[in-house]
């Protein structure tokens, strides 16, 4: 199939601004996913174009971009399904994700992203002793299963950078952020809650969400993103985890 | 254009922040000063894309014994892991895994609220023969979730990352280590890392072949420098092909779906697994697996023809063959959705197919290094047949071979490789660096690999790294496959051989310095190149089939000539092979029948 590709560019070392570059691709197969395209792009067209890309199929969280003027991972959505109809050509238009600097073409700075992730203590805090006959804690299932959907997160970045709240504010945490701490504050074996919850009860924390619901749409793992961000809320309004 | 060079001290460095990375991180930064250098954020490591489970004999579900793994582990090895180091795997398997619950890990539940376990290809009940519950998972994400917890803890422990640099050389004076250099992706700027110690901890070459389950970035660094420095690379003709990739794609189909009761069928509608391997059928050894499925489509049985078959994990299926087999275990669409979730997401995602309804197309694909960086069970690299240490250079994970995995690896041991011998590896650094002291640099440590990327980046010889890298990726599947003989093997070598000397010649259009992974691919092409070579060169001289070696030309295992280890060394432009004794301490090898 046809495919019509614009993609923004930006070099550091040669351009004062972005611009669009617009690549026509006569043979694709629409099975193939964006970034198959973008590396069709790399490898046969212009060798600088730029990107990140590990697993090319949808778990290290490398290629988040925006699409079309949604946020997804390029390798996971594929240019049959952005055809307007079966058999026609796929326009595509790729841009670096929002509200993070772009460093060159569709890389940007991940920094201030994973800085919000390190806030809010994203890691398992037990002052529990561990069982007398050294095997593992045990944990129910139905205590495992609340925070199974936040278990899910690569860290792509796709629902911070989709969320209006951050493009306005970015010392805001962003719905990531959220979601890792939602997994640790549900989690029964974790004793940090209250700390975790104080973090996110802060004036860049879970109020600045709006419910614009981006987030969800926007993650590739189909976390429901937005509802565990109301989760985190009722809990600090409650008290109750 | 003069390339910037800074400088850094450490007592140890850890190249690599996988599993096996992350995990020696942990034991080593308790008491020396590290830093771990990733060419990737650690999270977008290949651990993460593992699925279906960690190997341990827990027994939560039934009765298992750490020996009875070990007895699997290494008759799946087809006799050539060493069986010293099989033992510790399997016996520190137990409580790794329990120290990963600890951690935080997520595992799935049993009903008492233990670690909830799975069957697995290869794992059995020593006594019966069948399938054992042994795999402990977190859904089909175990490899997420163990990639996940050890990032966590790393943050927690505030342990010195340098994300997106890229390790591109060893310093190595004589037979001491003193440390790595490093490009930094951002700047293209040259760092030196000076240390006591270094582990390789970098991860497969799945990428030398065209359908891989690998990631874009596994493209065998770590064992490519190590072998330019002198080191060899053990058992590089054993390269495992995962039976169930998705078809054309290559993207992985976790065992843990036929764990969970899925069997492959032929177009003629069999479950061809029962005439291969009568007793475990569908959960035999992966070697065993992929051939079974080469020989079906070979033979006109492939889906239509084609060169894949169907693996069915609808319900309907799968309850008629518990039926069969008498057992009292059903499921039905919910449980699939919640056992395996992201294998159901990746084929309605890239096959447009809804595996509750319909079977998945699937073929082999290229999976796991078994061989690699030749180490001791302390992760230390062993220079040569009498396995002489090279004090300081430590290796771990798939890029190592310690050897645990021999010709064949079982489901679920790479996951237990990285971290009990992370651990291992992490804490006998920490020894070292303790006892030793930090070795002066040689004064032109940056100046060769400097000239390397001098001669990439300015090269106009107007050969496309991409198209170098899709002929070495179409030889290697056709001439170093599943089945291999003396001819492709002969063919396979010149045609490296050619596409080794084409590269000398290659151009590339990104001639700046930030986040130039033009240069860095092409660089990255030339690792797989090397270790392609050394691969086809490995496996055309071992004449005997074993595990993933299947030679059509000499079928049957020979434990006369090739209970041996290959060892494979780079001498000037050439390479020399040479070979050392197995450790069989406790079974006798016998024949393989599943």
């Amino acid at each position: 199939m046809l495919v019509e590709l614009r993609i923004r560019r930006f070099n550091p070392e040669k351009d004062k601004k972005p611009w669009w570059g617009e690549y026509t691709l006569t043979d694709v197969d629409p099975r193939d996913s964006v970034l198959d395209v973008l590396h069709q792009v790399k490898w046969t067209v212009d060798g600088t174009l730029t990107l990140r890309r590990s697993c090319a199929h949808g778990v290290c969280g490398s290629d988040a971009m925006r699409i079309n003027g949604v946020n997804g991972l390029a390798c996971k959505i594929l240019v049959g399904r952005l055809a307007k109809q079966e058999g026609a050509p796929a326009k595509i238009q790729v841009e670096p994700i929002l509200g993070l600097k772009v460093l060159k073409d569709l890389i940007v700075d991940m920094e201030p992203f994973f800085e919000h992730y390190r806030s809010v203590q994203p890691y398992f805090i037990s002052n529990s002793p561990i069982p007398e006959n050294g095997r593992e804690r045990l944990q129910s299932q139905a205590d495992r299963v609340k925070f199974d959907d936040t278990t899910k997160c690569i860290l792509c970045a796709a629902c911070t950078t989709s969320c209006p709240s951050y493009w306005a504010n970015d010392r805001y945490v962003g719905p990531a952020a959220i979601v890792q701490a939602h997994r640790f504050i549900f989690d029964s074996r974790d004793d940090a809650y209250e700390e975790r919850l104080n973090i996110l009860g802060d004036q860049f924390g879970v109020w600045r969400c709006r419910t614009i619901f981006n987030c969800t749409n926007a993650c590739p793992r189909e976390i429901e993103v937005t509802q565990a961000i109301a989760e985190v809320k009722m809990a600090l309004t409650t008290g109750n985890v | 254009m003069a390339q910037k060079v800074h400088s850094h001290s450490f007592d140890a460095v850890i190249v690599g922040a996988g599993g096996a990375g992350l995990m020696a991180a942990l034991y080593a930064s308790r008491s020396v000063k590290v830093a771990v250098i990733s060419k990737l954020y650690p999270t977008r490591s290949h651990t993460g894309a593992a699925q279906g489970g960690i190997g341990a004999a827990l027994g939560n579900l039934e009765e298992d014994h750490w020996q009875w793994h070990a007895y699997d582990t290494i008759k799946g090895s087809d006799y050539l892991a060493d069986q010293d180091a099989v033992d510790v795997l399997c016996k520190e398997a137990i409580d790794t895994v329990i120290e990963l619950e600890h951690m935080g890990l997520p595992f799935d539940r049993t009903p008492e609220g233990k670690i909830s376990q799975r069957r697995f290809g290869g794992h059995t009940n020593n006594e019966t023969g069948k399938p054992v519950y042994r795999a402990c998972h977190a859904a089909d994400r175990t490899g997420h979730m163990i990639l996940q917890t050890l990032y966590q803890q790393c943050i927690k422990n505030e342990v010195n990352f340098f994300d997106e640099y890229h390790v591109v050389d060893l310093i190595k004076v004589e037979d001491t280590v003193r440390g790595v250099v490093a490009l930094s992706f951002a700047t293209g700027d040259l760092h030196i890392f000076h240390s006591k110690a270094v582990l390789f901890a970098t991860g497969g070459w799945g990428r030398c072949w065209d359908v891989t389950s690998n990631a874009h970035s596994l493209t065998g660094d770590g064992a490519a420098i190590c072998l330019r420095r002198g080191i060899p690379l053990e058992d590089m003709e054993f390269f495992q092909f995962h039976p169930t990739g998705i078809f054309r794609l290559g993207i992985l189909i976790t065992e843990g779906v036929r764990g969970e009761g899925g069997v492959l069928i032929n177009d003629e509608g069999e479950r061809f697994m029962a005439r291969y391997a009568p007793t475990i059928k569908d959960l035999a050894s992966r070697d065993v697996v992929s051939r079974a499925i080469y020989l079906e489509t070979q033979a006109g049985r492939g889906i239509n023809g084609s060169d894949y078959v169907h693996l069915d994990v609808r319900p309907e299926t799968v309850n008629r063959y518990y039926e069969e087999a008498g057992e009292d275990k059903r499921i039905d669409e919910a449980y699939i959705e919640e056992k395996l979730p992201d294998i159901a997401d990746f084929a309605r995602t890239y096959l447009g197919v809804d595996p509750v309804k319909e079977p998945m197309p699937v073929q082999p694909t290229a999976h796991y290094a078994m061989g690699g960086i030749p180490t001791d069970i302390d992760g230390r690299v062993l220079l040569n047949s009498e396995n002489h240490i090279l004090p300081g250079l430590y290796a771990a994970g798939e890029v190592a071979c310690v050897s645990v995995h021999g010709a064949n690896r079982l489901g679920t041991n790479s996951l237990v490789d990285l971290i009990v011998f992370g651990r291992r590896a992490g804490n006998h650094m920490a020894e070292f660096c303790q006892e030793s002291l930090l070795l002066p640099l040689p004064d032109d440590s940056t100046a060769e690999i400097m000239a390397e990327f001098s001669r990439i980046r300015d090269s106009s010889g107007g050969v496309s790294p991409y198209v170098l890298r899709s002929a070495m990726q179409k030889a290697m599947t056709t001439q170093v496959g599943v089945f291999r003989t003396q001819e492709t093997l002969t063919t396979g070598l010149a045609d490296i051989k050619d596409l080794r000397s084409q590269f000398e010649s290659i151009e590339i259009d990104d001639k700046g310095q930030q986040f130039n992974t033009d240069l860095l691919e092409a660089w990255e092409l030339g690792c797989l190149l090397e270790l392609a070579e050394v691969t086809t060169l490995s496996a055309l001289t071992r004449n005997e089939s074993r595990g993933a070696h299947a030679r059509d030309d000499f079928p049957e295992r020979n434990d006369d000539e090739w209970l041996r280890h290959t060892l494979c060394y780079k001498e000037g432009e050439g390479y020399r092979l040479d070979y050392k004794p197995v450790t069989i301490d406790r079974y006798e090898p016998k024949p393989r029948v599943y």
